[in-house]
């Protein structure tokens, strides 16, 4: 899993693309202490530790800094909102529990650098007044796990962990937990009551973690793209970091582009870079067969064409062109893939990972896969099509969290752009002749 | 968000009370308390909106989906349809239902489709059909016809998940009643959720432990109660399954006669026979919950060695023989007449008589007999324990000076004193668990172990070893180290509840009240069985005439003698003899008769007294429902109705009243205060108690005492006994499900019983050479009880064995009680008892 940068990638709109986040993936052992050391690793912590917490919520309140799991919820704001002298334990929990299909920037940064996610998790629990903190890894990614353990091991050793840290009076303990393989504990109070040790299934909200989230503390759960930022940030300053990005989404972000390209990887760039310009860096589309349709931020946001080369990847503007920026997950399929197909295998993920706790998304992610599947077996029939949006248009803000919204959103996608592919499939009455072809 | 509507407000509104907002749900303006879920305030208004997982009693979920309604907040209206279940009202507030919006009405129509599409269409076949939620509302809300054509989800069915609930898994739609109801309400994780998506399902880890039906599993005495809030046909009864359409049947509200929580039951027969009983609604006493033992325990009146006709012992034979009406009475007045002439009779009347049957022996003793041989308590007593009753319970109101279910939730601590809440009176201890586990009340026990009640109240157990109780209680306020005890009593609205086993404990009702008046806490007595409290305040006691009047007092004396119109001076002056005296008595010939009513000899302390005391009487007369160790020796046997054939009216702990009316009509089978009254007139005496009716008249015209009440109890407290080399002291109580005759004929209930064991610390086990696992023999001189050994963290020295289950009779085999000095023995692996 190479990391590759975007280094070169210059557009005037987007500002300069000097990698921040990816800068040491290609440093030789870049996962160790030494080496992050020597490439300005943990000086972020001891300026941050200098400052007032209070200080350092701001100055992320001020960079503009929004979440990289999906949402784009503006961090500093979150961080916020944990209420102080409340008496009560404070939890930091970073969510690096990467599921979204589609999605490689998490995994890869921590098996790359993830001394720059412990980094930033200190330096986090120190705004937040928080003297635990947990990392949910996705389970599947054992290497991953095994990494960051590893570090964190290492900034016990070297007094970055521990008690009185760098001898600032901080405490703070740090547990790597692994998953055990449940999209559904991607979603944040799902993740908490796993973490307890609980059936991962998304909680009541309110109360908000940040109110009541691990064991009905105050609670922060950030994805970690969006915590190894922070160290940046806080050698950076807010300014800095804004000079990047747009003015409503600024700074750096790792694009994780597969499929149909030439050089699939992470490329990082400044929030609002095109998919013309990323497949640029990404060497074009793969055997110069032309682009059919992709997906800006994985399956869960809808299905953008070849008409939307330049829609600027933030997060206002995938949403005008009506998706959403998600993870920045960019599939990329080329003309050989049928849209049917592929709505389909990713229906049957649906289905596979609905939790069960609610009616629309568990009932209805099983009758979507069995109309697709019978659609692809060539037995569908037209009426078929708008079941299919009546049954997503049942679901789409019915359900208890977002998991049913996202199922959604590549059928009610697909038949918008590409309708025809499931009438044919009807008419003809034969199966989908591809499958994806890479 | 303090925007009122607009479009509302004609006129002045009326200002909106503190704690409370004002909001629109279908363009009508309503005030709802602050935190109260929109779907309860529309309710309040008559607009009733679909739902499954939503139940007043349990948290919310939000799981089904079906209650989505649309809202408006501040003028501008939410994104998404919002669950009403999850959602609370908030002032200004604008809310559409179906009624209202066709958003919100789609979105329903949309979640009934999705629900229905893996629901098996096998309603025909249902237990729930006819009373199904989820059939009600798919016929309401739902489309006529399903868009669904692939193929469905299928497990195999049905599974059971305890002895006595069948899960069906494809009818089940997943709402969470059942589960959150064993966790938030019970306590007892015998349900929860497993696996994803589809194939989520309700299960139970210990589904394999069943099959031994030993009650090795997870078990609960609630399970019932989730049959009953499944809105589908899920969760159906063993018992009950497929044997009646909800249509075919009656229903009538009914009491429970087990114990002296009060349910309030909904009985459900037909054609002369009970199908199956429920909880019945009532907010102050069971809210909406039922033990199993309440629901399922109802097939004793149906037992094959029922009495349905008066039987006299042949005078050549020596056997019962069935006779006529006129017979038997002629022969038992005969006979009691004889005895009475001699050495006087006495009554057993047993804890289990609705407050008019009880009045009744209570008047038949004074008025037929002219005795105040009359005891109610067929179980361990003492005469602390008269004392008690009469200085500190009888009499108290609800309205006046009685603790109630809705003062131990709000109650800052709760002390229970030699009492198990969930084995003894499973409301009180539902209760205790709700105050504990929502408000902010501290439960405290007085006992051996961290019981399943003490765990599930989240209780502080101060243990003691059996006998110790009285001493701990008088230590209380002078140990440092439980000075939290006494201080947490201190503050107001502080409750004691005592149990009967305070009885079996000399200085212990003493030592309570002491206890109570030095901390201001309230004080309330908790009996086990149904009738204890309503025959205390009808004067079934040697001490206590009806109304808790003092049968010493002359005044008191003179009330009754006037009210039942005696002449002055008829009533006996002196206190009679309690029920271990009356045996005694009758033993050794200084009482000539027993008239005895559901009175089990080995639920007594002395069984062994019991039976010789019935050998020995000169002439024994048993009303009786079925056949026992009573009828084996008795002269006369006249048939009494149960409950489900009769009216009349038990007092719970509170003292509340609990009426009920005959549920099965024309059986034939008439109430002991009807036989009791004839039975006098052919004594040449009048009860007037022909029903129950006249019979709840004559005792409300006399009215209660208003005189001085008798001293409290001054008992010393007694020390527990040092168990010697080989001993131990033994601790015992009844569990709920047991092998009591009530619960006789059904097996799925008997397959929820706890497993016999018994209990011992691990240091006690080592010194008595005992196992873990292995069976370990208890034994004083008069028999053995031999049942596995578990571990238990119980005080050194102590083994605590189940009163009345399975093999460990323990007044039957050891003579023995609570406190008591025993011997323990390994068993010999394989030996028998």
């Amino acid at each position: 899993m190479n990391a590759t940068n975007g280094a070169d990638g210059r557009d005037a709109r987007v500002g300069p693309v000097t990698p921040v986040l990816t800068k040491r993936w290609m440093s030789p052992r870049s996962w160790t202490l030494k080496t992050y050391e020597q490439l300005e690793g943990y000086t972020a912590l001891r300026k941050a530790l200098r400052a007032h917490p209070d200080q350092l919520i701001q100055l992320v309140k001020d960079s503009g800094l929004r979440g990289r799991g999906g949402a784009g919820f503006p961090a500093g704001m979150k961080w916020g909102f944990i209420p102080q002298n409340d008496g009560k334990p404070h939890y930091l929990v970073i969510n690096a529990d990467e599921g979204e299909p589609g999605t490689c920037k998490d995994v890869p940064l921590m098996m790359a650098d993830p001394h720059s996610l412990v980094e930033g998790v200190i330096i986090t629990a120190y705004a937040i007044r928080s003297h635990y903190a947990a990392i949910y890894v996705r389970g599947e990614a054992l290497h991953c796990i095994r990494r960051v353990h590893a570090a964190v091991q290492e900034a016990y050793r070297a007094g970055y962990l521990g008690k009185d840290i760098l001898g600032s009076g901080f405490d703070l303990d740090v547990v790597v937990h692994a998953g055990a393989g449940a999209y559904i504990c991607g979603e944040e109070t799902a993740l908490l009551d796993s973490l307890e040790g609980k059936r991962g299934q998304p909680r009541l909200k309110p109360p908000f973690p940040a109110t009541a989230g691990l064991y009905s503390a105050p609670t922060v759960v950030n994805n970690v793209e969006t915590i190894a930022s922070v160290p940046y940030i806080v050698n950076g300053g807010s300014g800095w970091f804004r000079t990047m990005g747009t003015e409503k989404s600024p700074g750096p972000k790792i694009y994780s582009i597969t499929g149909h390209v030439e050089r699939p990887g992470q490329y990082e760039a400044p929030l609002g870079i095109t998919l013309r310009e990323l497949l640029k860096l990404a060497g074009g589309m793969k055997d110069n067969i032309p682009l059919k349709f992709w997906t800006p931020g994985g399956s869960s946001t809808p299905l953008l064409t070849a008409e939307h080369l330049d829609v600027p990847l933030d997060f206002e503007g995938a949403a005008e062109a009506g998706s959403m920026l998600g993870t920045t997950a960019i599939q990329v399929f080329n003309e050989t893939v049928s849209v049917p197909w592929a709505v389909m295998k990713w229906t049957e993920f649906y289905e596979h990972e609905s939790c069960g706790k609610c009616t629309p998304c568990r009932e209805g992610t099983f009758w979507l896969a069995q109309v697709l599947q019978r659609m692809l077996r060539g037995e569908g029939t037209p009426e078929d099509v708008e079941t299919l949006l009546d049954v997503c248009d049942n679901i789409l803000g019915r359900s208890f969290c977002a998991l049913g919204d996202g199922a959604t959103s590549p059928i009610t996608s697909a038949i918008k752009y590409f309708r025809h592919e499931f009438l044919e499939l009807c008419e003809k009455n034969q199966p989908a002749l591809a499958g994806a072809q890479s | 968000m303090t925007v009122a509507p607009e479009q509302n407000q004609q006129g002045e509104a009326p200002p909106v009370p503190e704690g409370h907002v004002r909001l629109t749900i279908d363009g009508v303006d309503v005030v709802a308390p602050k935190g109260e879920m929109l779907i309860r305030t529309a309710e309040r208004l008559g607009i009733v909106i679909p739902r499954f997982c939503d139940h007043p009693l349990l948290e919310p979920a939000g799981a089904c989906r079906q209650c989505l309604v649309e809202v408006e907040m501040g003028g501008r209206p939410m994104p998404k349809p919002q669950a009403s279940c999850t959602m609370a009202v908030a002032d200004g507030m604008v809310v559409r239902t179906q009624r209202t919006s066709p958003v919100a009405d789609k979105a329903q129509q949309g979640v009934m489709e999705l629900l229905l599409i893996n629901h098996p269409l096998d309603c025909p076949i249902c237990d729930k059909g006819g009373e199904c939620p989820l059939q009600n509302q798919a016929l309401k809300h739902g489309r006529a016809d399903s868009r669904f054509v692939d193929v469905k989800r299928t497990f195999p069915k049905p599974i059971p998940v305890t002895s006595q609930i069948l899960l069906d898994r494809e009818r089940c739609v997943l709402c969470q009643r059942c589960t959150r109801f064993s966790q938030q309400i019970a306590g007892d994780r015998f349900l929860d959720m497993l696996e994803r998506g589809v194939h989520q399902q309700v299960g139970t880890s210990g589904t394999a432990a069943i099959e031994g039906a030993g009650g090795t599993g997870e078990q609960s005495y609630f399970s019932g109660n989730t049959i009953q809030i499944c809105p589908v046909g899920a969760l159906t009864s063993a018992a009950y399954r497929f044997r009646a359409r909800p249509f075919d049947l009656m229903s009538t509200p009914s009491v429970c006669e087990h114990c002296a929580s009060g349910c309030a039951q909904r009985t459900d027969w037909r054609r002369g026979k009970v199908m199956r009983r429920l909880a019945g609604e009532d907010p102050a006493v069971n809210e909406e919950w039922n033990c199993d033992k309440g629901r399922f325990a109802f097939t004793y009146t149906t037992a094959a060695d029922r009495v349905l006709r008066p039987m006299v012992r042949d005078d050549r034979s020596g056997e019962l023989r069935e006779a006529s009406w006129t017979e038997a009475l002629r022969t038992a007045a005969d006979g009691l007449l004889a005895a009475r002439k001699k050495n006087g009779v006495g009554v057993l009347a047993g804890g289990r008589l609705t407050v008019e049957d009880a009045y009744a022996y209570a008047k038949f003793a004074r008025v037929a007999l002219g005795t105040n041989d009359v005891d109610f308590r067929a179980r361990p007593h003492s005469t602390e324990e008269l004392e008690f009753l009469a200085s500190e319970v009888v009499g108290t109101r609800l309205d006046d000076e009685g603790v109630s279910y809705a003062d131990l939730e709000a109650a800052p601590a709760v002390l229970c004193v030699a009492f198990e809440p969930e084995e003894e009176s499973p409301i009180v201890f539902l209760r205790l668990r709700k105050a504990a586990r929502t408000g902010k009340t501290r439960v405290f026990h007085i006992g051996q172990w961290r019981t399943p009640s003490v765990e599930k109240t989240f209780g502080e157990l101060v243990a003691c070893a059996p006998g110790a109780e009285a001493t701990v209680v008088s230590a209380l306020p002078l140990r440092s180290e439980r000075a939290d005890v006494v201080e947490a009593l201190r503050r107001t609205g502080s409750v004691v509840l005592v149990g009967e086993r305070a009885a079996e404990i000399p200085g212990l009702f003493s030592a309570v009240v002491r206890l109570a008046d030095l901390t201001g806490a309230r004080l309330a007595w908790v009996p086990r069985r149904a009738g204890e409290r309503g025959a205390l305040e009808a004067g079934v006691l040697p001490t206590l005439l009806p109304g808790g009047r003092p049968v010493t007092d002359p005044d008191a004396r003179a009330e009754v003698e006037l009210s039942w119109g005696l002449r002055p001076g008829a009533l006996p002056a002196r206190p009679g003899r309690d029920t271990g005296a009356m045996l005694a008595a009758a033993t050794s010939g200084e009482l000539s008769g027993l008239v005895v009513g559901g009175v089990d000899p080995y639920d007594l302390p002395d069984p062994r007294l019991a039976e010789e005391a019935l050998r020995a009487a000169d002439f024994v007369v048993s009303l009786e429902l079925r056949h026992s160790a009573v009828t084996a020796h008795a002269d006369v046997v006249l048939p009494v109705a149960p409950a489900v054939e009769k009216s009349g009216s038990y007092l719970n702990w509170e003292g509340r009243q609990r009426p009920f009316g005959t549920i099965l009509e024309g059986t034939g089978a008439v109430p002991d205060c009807r036989v009791l009254d004839t039975l006098a007139v052919e004594m040449d005496a009048d009860l007037f108690t022909q029903t129950p009716e006249a019979t709840a008249d004559d005792l409300q015209r006399l009215g209660v005492y208003s005189g001085r009440r008798p001293d409290t109890p001054r008992e010393p407290a007694s020390a527990a006994h040092r168990p010697g080399q080989g001993q131990a002291v033994l601790a015992t109580w009844r569990q709920l499900i047991d092998n009591g005759s009530l619960q006789d004929g059904e097996p799925h209930l008997a397959g929820t019983a706890r497993a016999p064991v018994a209990r011992l610390s691990a240091v006690t086990a080592r010194r008595l050479g005992v196992v873990f696992g292995e069976p370990v023999t208890v034994a004083t001189e008069r028999g053995a009880v031999t049942l596995p050994a578990a571990e238990t963290d119980l005080p050194d020295g102590v083994v605590w064995l189940p009163t009345n289950s399975g093999p460990s009779a323990v007044r039957r085999n050891l003579g023995a009680g609570h406190g008591a000095l025993v011997t323990v023995t390994a068993a010999p692996t394989g030996g028998e008892a």
